[in-house]
């Protein structure tokens, strides 16, 4: 049972408690007030729901007991009148008493409430009214004689019978210290007192006024705040932010030594005051993975299975609304792991594995942003079966099926409709979820990929932004044009001197690419994107490497600025159509600023899927791999009498297999409708003068270029590796890069864009 | 028996325009903008309205008028739209006038089809016409064009792939 859970339940309960007194008292004086009723009913109703599912059956069942009794008043089968309130007000106290207890000694406690429940059940009923007021008013001062006679003491389910019985028993004794009138008396007094007597009255060991202080101080040290209220104060802080970097701007350019060291304590203060405000919207994601260690172990109950979760990173902290907003993916991830994830004993201990599975939940931040892995070290994703489910499910094609890479085939768990379970359970197996897991991750500007070893075990990864509102950015400038760039898109700033820029970055087609650290990387500039003016003066180049979706590529900006905390503001709905900006914020002198939405930016400037795979690496190991390491993937492939051809894997949309049927042919050029487009064919065998492969079906490279897509056919797909480029010998003939020795045989590097212009497709 | 509103008067390419003081957050002088690039030229840029941001609507381009000179600077009317404000840019600003619901009529059917779509009506003033010009409508309009500007430059500007969704399963489902 989580803590932090139990403890909200309590403090939420004692506000419900407080105000069931008042409303139980008002309706007294106005029992005909069904709207009243209905409340109390609820709130009762409520008390009872959680305490089930806390397992905490005495508060469970006294609340039933109430429950029972506040239906009948409220449907109207009998009349709210003294003998009832007061029954009803007896239960809130027990309640409270209960309570008490939970949060002082964690757990609720030998005090019994049978007598209780039976009065409620009593009061239930016209003629059987009177029987109740005894038992009430032995109730009420009951606690005393209940540890000379715990013999007495009944359970909630104890029958009614046995009840009664047990409390005609009891002494009388209580009935001197409450007389007769007590109805009347407490009609009148205010709910609190009233509260602060029965609990007196019906506690067992520590005096009264010591427990009613311990109360207070539980509920003192926090206080409920409507999240309206801090968003408010969110977007003061937001505005708070901008005046002080305006003030900060003026006062650098001042001599006046006191607005200068003003400014500098404004400065610290506001960048506290930010961080606390920011800090009440935060919470430890153990709020949300509290119920898991419950959720894994009556799941792994259900499946027979032997489950151990570890959690690390509980105290990871992320806002309120990003927290409410990965709860429902998180729990679904979790379920998955248990039903999907970890096999049952006997199947680990065939696989040689310990006969407990284990979940790992892991929580960090890095570089301001939040990752979460569920790992399990179950039996893992096995692609051909994902492939074959998704290819009876009619989501993939059986040619897409057979050229699918690893990762692309985890990827399509992440499909609407996709469910590998082979039976429908309740837990899962429905094929809802998984999608709806990633839009709602991705809707909060998250992502999440899937990693999975055959026999070994899966490890989701989700990675999310800390918080919405006040982000760090980067302030580069175009064309006398600033923006923003969200700091979580940023991967590394490139500086190349104007002369440098010359020869190291090249041009193919009129599409300026740089190799940075042994491999290509996309050029963009942002003018250009943008449609705005450019200045071409020779100058220094700034080069903005940045990343996202799993693309990368590198920003031309002319210069670059700062880094800054800036505030989010949204565009007008008429701007909102433009996917290439973020929002807008207001920089340090008051003039307004884009920020660009670098997805957006990277769309409209065409950066495709090659530069996606690139990232997706990248997100497997953390450390940009194909930046740092002089390896690259290359494709290899037979194309006519050539013994092998390789092509990098980056500049590799797809791979197909088309069969000859679908060709079809526009003016001279073989095409085929390929996901609601045309695409060119290029055999690659023509280029080189050789005869084209025969056979039923085409195996085609879909190459893609910021030119669009282009289907290369060759005659057989034959691996993917992971070399290095060195190209012993450059050039050869035209169509081709140069040759290299990959897996001890000479392999051409074809190049792509040359066979593209080459067969007049640029 | 006739009402009265009050009208926010302006001008615009020597076009006495209106609007309801009801509408009208405030007015205010020329602002530094800020350019919003790959938006239509109706969207002239964007304001910092005391910590807001306010996107300015270029009337004369929204009304299909001949683009204002460099060295005319336009005035700000910043209206309350749907959601969040909107500024308004016009030549200069007049006086808010009392007119009277007998003074008001349809505009003509043979306006110019971009100005007939933002004119709620046709106000006959004794010295000349006022134009009474729906907010809500230009907005929209402006909307409108910002999104057909963005898509369309989108394709001339890049001849590239754009991005492919994997949702897209329909690929090549004949075999």
């Amino acid at each position: 049972m989580s803590d932090d859970i139990l403890t909200e339940f309590l403090l939420e309960s004692r506000e419900n408690l407080d105000q069931l007194d008042r409303e139980l008292v008002a309706l007294e004086e106005d029992p005909r007030n069904t709207a009243r009723l209905a409340s109390v009913f609820r709130t009762v109703h409520s008390i009872k729901g959680t305490s089930g599912f806390f397992h905490l059956a005495k508060l469970e069942g006294v609340a039933h007991a109430g429950e029972s009794l506040l239906s009948k008043l409220r449907d109207g089968v009998i009349p709210l009148e003294g003998v009832r309130t007061t029954a009803l007000l007896a239960m809130v106290d027990a309640i409270r008493r209960l309570l008490v207890n939970i949060e002082t000694k964690g757990a609720e406690g030998d005090e019994h409430f049978g007598a209780l429940i039976e009065a409620l059940s009593l009061v239930c009923s016209d003629d059987t009214t009177t029987d109740a007021l005894p038992i009430l008013k032995e109730m009420t001062a009951s606690a005393k004689g209940k540890a000379a006679a715990p013999a007495l003491e009944t359970g909630p389910d104890e029958t009614a019978s046995g009840g009664a019985e047990a409390f005609d028993a009891l002494p009388s004794a209580s009935e001197r210290k409450l007389p007769a009138k007590q109805e009347p008396e407490l009609r009148k007094a205010p709910a609190p007192a009233q509260g602060a007597e029965i609990r007196g009255a019906g506690q067992a060991d520590p005096p009264a006024e010591n427990r009613a202080g311990d109360d207070r101080a539980a509920a003192d040290a926090r206080i409920r705040v409507d999240v309206r209220l801090l968003d408010k104060l969110m977007n003061l802080v937001g505005e708070l932010v901008l005046a002080r970097n305006q003030l900060l701007q003026h006062a650098s350019i001042s001599s006046d030594a006191g607005l200068v060291s003003s400014c500098q304590r404004l400065n610290l203060i506001t960048t506290e005051l930010q961080g606390g405000v920011m800090k009440t919207r935060m919470q430890p994601i153990d709020n949300v993975w509290s119920r898991f260690p419950r959720v894994v172990r009556d799941l792994s109950q259900a499946c027979d299975k032997q489950i151990k979760l570890e959690m690390e990173g509980k105290t990871t902290e992320l806002d309120k609304t990003i927290i409410e907003a990965i709860s429902d993916p998180l729990t679904h991830l979790v379920r998955n792991a248990v039903d999907h994830g970890i096999e049952s004993p006997s199947e680990r201990a065939r696989a040689g594995k310990p006969a407990v599975g284990v979940i790992k939940l892991r929580a960090f931040h890095e570089g301001g942003r939040v990752n979460i892995e569920i790992a399990d070290d179950g039996g893992g994703i096995d692609p051909e079966r994902i492939k074959a489910k998704a290819v009876e499910r009619g989501l993939i094609t059986l040619e897409r099926a057979r050229s699918m890479a690893l990762q692309e085939a985890f990827a399509l768990i992440f499909l609407p409709g996709f469910s590998t379970a082979e039976a429908v359970t309740s837990i899962s197996g429905r094929g809802v979820g998984m999608d709806v897991v990633k839009s709602n991750i991705e809707r909060l500007g998250g992502s999440v990929d899937v990693d999975s070893r055959l026999g070994h075990g899966t490890v989701i990864r989700i990675r999310i932004p800390l918080t919405l509102a006040i982000i760090p950015a980067l302030v580069v400038g175009t064309s006398n044009e600033r923006f923003a760039i969200p700091q979580v898109n940023l991967v590394e700033l490139v500086r190349l001197e104007a002369e440098q820029a010359k020869t190291t970055i090249e041009w193919l087609h009129g599409v300026p690419v740089l190799r940075l650290r042994g491999n290509l990387l996309t050029l963009v500039e942002l003018s250009r994107v943008l449609g705005i003016e450019a200045d071409n003066t020779p100058r220094d180049v700034n080069i903005v490497v940045l990343q996202a979706d799993e693309r990368r590529f590198g920003l031309l900006v002319d210069t670059i600025f700062d880094t800054e905390e800036i505030v989010v503001k949204p565009l007008g709905r008429e701007l909102k159509g433009l996917s290439t900006y973020a929002g807008a914020t207001i920089m340090g002198d008051g003039k307004v600023a884009l920020i660009l939405d670098v997805t957006g930016l990277a769309e409209r400037a065409g950066v495709g899927l090659a530069d996606r795979r690139q990232g997706a690496e990248t997100n497997s190991f953390g450390e940009p791999k194909s930046l740092s390491s002089p390896t690259e993937q290359l494709l290899l492939f037979r194309s006519g009498a050539r013994s092998r051809m390789a092509i990098p894997l980056r500049s590799v949309a797809r791979l197909e297999e088309f069969s000859r049927e679908r060709v079809e042919h526009v003016g001279r050029e073989d095409v085929v409708q390929y996901r609601g487009e045309i695409l060119r064919l290029v055999h690659v065998s023509d280029v080189f003068g050789e005869p084209r492969a025969e056979g039923p079906t085409l195996q085609v490279v879909v190459h893609s270029s910021v030119h669009g897509n282009v289907g290369l056919v060759v005659d057989a797909i034959e691996d993917v590796v992971e070399n290095e480029v060195n190209t012993a010998m450059r050039g050869g003939r035209a169509g081709i890069l140069g040759s290299a020795v990959i897996q001890g045989r000479v392999t051409e590097l074809l190049d792509a864009d040359a066979v593209r212009s080459l067969s007049g497709v640029s | 028996m006739s009402t009265t509103t009050q009208l926010c008067t302006f001008t615009v390419c020597d076009l006495l325009f209106g609007v309801e003081v009801t509408q009208v957050q405030e007015v205010i002088r020329y602002q530094n903008m800020t350019c919003v690039p790959l938006a239509s030229n109706v969207i002239s840029g964007l304001i910092n309205l005391r910590g807001q941001i306010v996107t300015a609507v270029d009337l004369r381009i929204c009304l299909g008028l001949p683009p204002r000179e460099r060295d005319e600077l336009p005035m700000n009317v910043v209206v309350r739209g749907v959601d969040g404000s909107v500024s308004l840019l016009v030549d200069s600003i007049g006086d808010v006038i009392d007119v009277s619901s007998d003074w008001l009529e349809a505009p003509p059917p043979t306006m110019h089809a971009a100005q007939r779509d933002v004119i709620d009506a046709i106000c006959k003033l004794p010295e000349r016409l006022l134009l009474v010009l729906d907010p809500a409508c230009a907005i929209q309009i402006a909307t409108r064009v910002c999104e057909a500007a963005f898509a369309g430059a989108g394709r001339s500007a890049t001849t590239g792939t754009g991005v492919q969704t994997r949702k897209n399963s329909h690929a090549g489902s004949v075999s």
